[in-house]
């Protein structure tokens, strides 16, 4: 449970809308050095079906993810792997999910909950938004799996932090956007690394965030896979806009030395918010004063 | 020191993004090449040198596209560019064409006839595009675009347009950055559909001026009042931009359907443009 492990980010470029020839991309992302070196292997949001699917969303819906991804299900005995698609519930409602697959089975599911209906997105009128951030616990140990527009509501990681995770796998389809004549980077792509370097600091966790590349209608997917220590170094920063594989390793006892430090969680009280918020919740939306 | 509306943008990355954009986008159509029309002017020049960053002279074909009436130097610059770019540039001359036309509407004051060049030149360039399999190269950059100031199914019509989010400051800066002639990037903007036309005059209002209100007004959301005090313009000239950009909103949609059925081409459709790419 406490030894590093090692970690593919997969800043891949999805086709839109081809489930088949996805599958294929994903067998073959893990036959890349990284790929193979790794423990855990985690790709972006909307990895087997691309983003912005609009109308196609019912059509790549999988109902039996099970019977759709077997080759995934069977790469995945040799290492864990992190995927994003569209599933579809026994309701008939289609949700935006990641999965963790491990020793050929389906160990985790998370349905997006926070879905961007915004600017340039428009996931709420397509998907159904998940109701639940469930740390689970894998052979790495115990994680929490953000989608996108998840990681920028606070209280995902919170509750994930609180349920005793110690990895957050941050699956991205983010655009680049914010063009600076002195900055490097695209300002989205510098306010993501805040955000995880943050969190990862606020809640002394490892972060982990996997950005597709490619285009889809003009939108610039930007890459800029990263990932974050407990103490919010950063332990990889990837390149924008290309199509690349990283490695990274994650070692639980960072974990340890960070809370032994700065015990932040130790202090933290949940009783406290929970609390508030019920005292809040009543007069929420209502007007101020 | 005065702000800058809009901000100069890094120019590495946003040529970056742009030309990696129009590789993929021949990869995913299938299409060999790129065709652009040029004119002369620093936005064609702009679309035509990312293009050839991007796939290389070969292929991309320029197209030179004068009437009898044009500025000869129009046509000129046109030539300097495609040979500093070091790419084939076609001359197709519209005259018989517009002329055979016009022939028969003698009274049609300049902008009619403008607008009916803008739209020959468009399909020359839809054309060569069938003939070459190649992608036509918008020319629009995004002050145009908002403005509303281009001709609609003319100038505004290609299938891809690798400018249409550069405000002008911003298409000269990256013409500056990826080293277009002096007289390119200097000489006063002018769509030249009638001898003497500038754009600025014709707008009744500079590029610096126009750029800024509306950087303001739609990337930053700011509200008229706000956006005249950020630049010391009068509100009514903050005012009549947003009235212009409001009057050419049929510019920046497909042709509008009446619903008759449950699901309508541009309205409850929905089905991105790279389906299945």
């Amino acid at each position: 449970m406490n030894r590093p492990f090692r970690c593919a980010l997969i800043q891949m470029t999805p086709a839109l809308g081809l489930f088949r020839e996805n599958l294929e991309r994903h067998l073959a992302w893990l036959r890349h050095p990284e790929a193979r070196e790794a423990d855990l292997v985690v790709f972006p949001e909307l990895s087997l079906t691309g983003y912005l699917l609009q109308d196609l969303v019912a059509e790549v819906a999988l109902s039996d993810p099970e019977g759709a991804l077997g080759p995934l299900l069977e790469a995945s005995r040799e290492r864990d792997l992190v995927v994003g698609l569209v599933l579809e519930g026994p309701d008939f409602l289609f949700h935006n999910a990641a999965l963790y697959l491990s020793a050929g089975r389906i160990l985790h599911v998370h349905r997006k909950v926070y879905l961007p209906t915004y600017g340039m997105f428009d996931e709420g009128r397509y998907f159904a938004p998940g109701n639940a951030f469930q740390a689970f616990d894998t052979p790495l140990g115990r994680m929490g799996i953000l989608i996108c527009e998840d990681a920028w509501h606070l209280s995902a990681s919170y509750l994930y932090a609180l349920q005793g995770a110690h990895t957050l796998l941050v699956l991205s389809g983010s655009p680049g956007r914010g063009l600076r004549v002195q900055e490097a980077e695209a300002a989205s792509v510098q306010a993501w690394e805040r955000v995880g370097q943050t969190l990862a600091q606020f809640l002394t966790v490892h972060w982990v965030y996997v950005n597709r590349a490619g285009y889809e209608d003009g939108l610039a997917f930007a890459g800029g896979s990263y990932a974050a220590d407990p103490f919010g170094n950063l332990l990889l920063d990837g390149a924008e806009n290309v199509e690349a594989a990283y490695g990274v390793t994650i070692r639980p006892s960072d974990v340890r030395r960070a809370r032994t430090l700065t015990p932040l969680l130790r202090d933290e009280r949940p009783d406290l918010v929970l609390r508030e918020l019920e005292a809040l919740l009543p007069r929420r939306g209502a007007p101020l004063g | 020191m005065a702000k800058t509306y809009p901000p100069p943008l890094q120019p590495d990355l946003a040529v970056a993004i742009i030309t990696r954009f129009l590789q993929e986008e021949l990869q995913k159509t299938g299409f060999g090449r790129f065709v652009v029309g040029l004119s002369g002017g620093v936005d064609s020049a702009l679309s035509c040198a990312l293009a050839v960053r991007a796939v290389g002279p070969e292929r991309v074909l320029a197209v030179k596209m004068p009437y009898r009436l044009s500025d000869p130097r129009s046509e000129r610059d046109a030539g300097t560019v495609a040979a500093l770019l070091g790419v084939a540039a076609d001359r197709v001359d519209i005259s018989p064409m517009v002329d055979a036309y016009f022939a028969e509407e003698a009274e049609a004051p300049p902008l009619r006839r403008g607008n009916f060049m803008a739209r020959v030149r468009m399909a020359v360039l839809f054309d060569r595009s069938a003939r070459e399999k190649a992608l036509v190269l918008g020319t629009s950059n995004k002050t145009e675009l908002l403005l509303g100031y281009g001709t609609w199914y003319g100038d505004m019509a290609s299938s891809l347009n690798p400018i249409g989010d550069l405000y002008k400051s911003h298409v000269w800066q990256l013409g500056a950055h990826l080293g277009l002639p002096r007289e390119i990037l200097e000489k006063p903007p002018s769509a030249d559909l009638w001898q003497g036309q500038t754009d600025e005059g014709e707008l009744g209002l500079t590029y610096a001026e126009a750029d800024a209100v509306l950087y303001l007004l739609v990337d930053e959301r700011h509200t008229v009042e706000e956006a005249a005090e950020a630049t010391g313009f009068p509100l009514s000239r903050v005012q009549s931009i947003l009235a212009r950009v409001e009057a050419s909103q049929f510019k920046r949609r497909l042709p509008v359907i009446p619903k008759l059925t449950h699901r309508t081409v541009g309205i409850d459709f929905r089905y991105p443009r790279d389906w299945g790419r």
